[in-house]
């Protein structure tokens, strides 16, 4: 299925990060390249939202909403710059 | 190639009706929504091929082999974790007796392995006596991508989760370990029927 962009994850990066994130530029952990939340591969069709490196496609974060709080790794992600 | 119906179903089933069939916080879905944590692989045949490895003889199978194995015609209700539960569906594939052997594998785990790097763990116990399969038909036509094709694991009672797409590789192990969703919360083994959808459920 298409990956949506990384606006499709604005509401819940706002959420986690307390400021707006969609141009803010993260690193990926696997490749290196930087990226634009926004061009970033958005998976929420799934248990939990998935967000991929669109250079290399590696996992950059992981979302997982349970009992109203929301459970995030972002070990796939080197650093992330507003 | 030997063709078996089975009536694989929930547990607690009315005949004839949804009532019973339905675990606790699911609805029943005409759709078949397509989930996925990353791009949707493309394997043609000619580059798939299946193998068991681990605490096991290692075997490997091309296409041409996997489809040259007894299959099975299995009608099964499945569970997805985001809530949605689809009745009688109906798919054509491998058992896992037959890809894992006749061999006691009591006290094992399977960890499923995916193009694309998806995994999951079972207990070996769980897919073994006629309880899983790798399936390579949906609907009577062949599984489509999206849907997990060329071929994926088909486990109905538990969580959806559990039937990996795009599957190439089980592993047999002598202990266990969480596989994707498993290590970011979800429980470990998934009984839609006594709703364990996270660890600690
Ligand atoms: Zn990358």
């Amino acid at each position: 299925m298409d990956a949506l962009d990384g606006n499709a994850i604005a509401g819940l990066l706002h959420n986690v990060f307390s400021s707006e994130m969609t141009t803010a530029t993260g690193t990926c952990a696997t490749c290196g390249s930087a990226s634009v939340v926004g061009e970033l591969m958005v998976y929420l069709q799934a248990p939990g939202t998935v967000v991929r490196c669109p250079v290399c496609g590696n996992i950059m974060m992981v979302f997982v909403r349970r009992k109203g709080m929301t459970c995030v790794d972002l070990t796939g992600l080197a650093h992330m710059a507003a | 190639m030997s063709s078996v119906s089975r009536g694989f179903r929930g547990r607690r089933r009315d005949v004839g009706g949804e009532e019973g069939r339905v675990p606790p916080g699911q609805y029943v879905t005409q759709d078949f929504p397509v989930l996925s944590a990353g791009p949707t692989p493309h394997t043609p045949h000619d580059q798939w091929s299946f193998s068991v490895e681990g605490a096991i003889t290692p075997r490997t199978w091309t296409w041409e082999e996997f489809r040259s194995l007894p299959s099975e015609t299995v009608t099964a209700d499945i569970h997805c974790v985001t809530r949605w539960s689809k009745l009688d569906t109906v798919w054509e594939g491998v058992s896992l007796d037959t890809l894992l052997g006749q061999a006691d594998r009591g006290g094992m785990f399977v960890m499923a392995h995916c193009d694309g790097g998806y995994t999951t763990n079972l207990p070996a116990q769980d897919v073994l006596g006629g309880q899983a399969w790798v399936a390579f038909g949906y609907g009577g036509q062949p599984l489509p991508p999206e849907h997990g094709g060329p071929a994926r694991l088909l486990v109905p009672h538990l969580y959806f989760w559990k039937s990996a797409k795009w599957v190439r590789r089980l592993l047999l192990l002598d202990h266990d370990m969480p596989g994707f969703w498993e290590t970011y919360g979800y429980h470990n083994y998934g009984d839609p029927w006594r709703e364990q959808r996270y660890s600690g459920d």
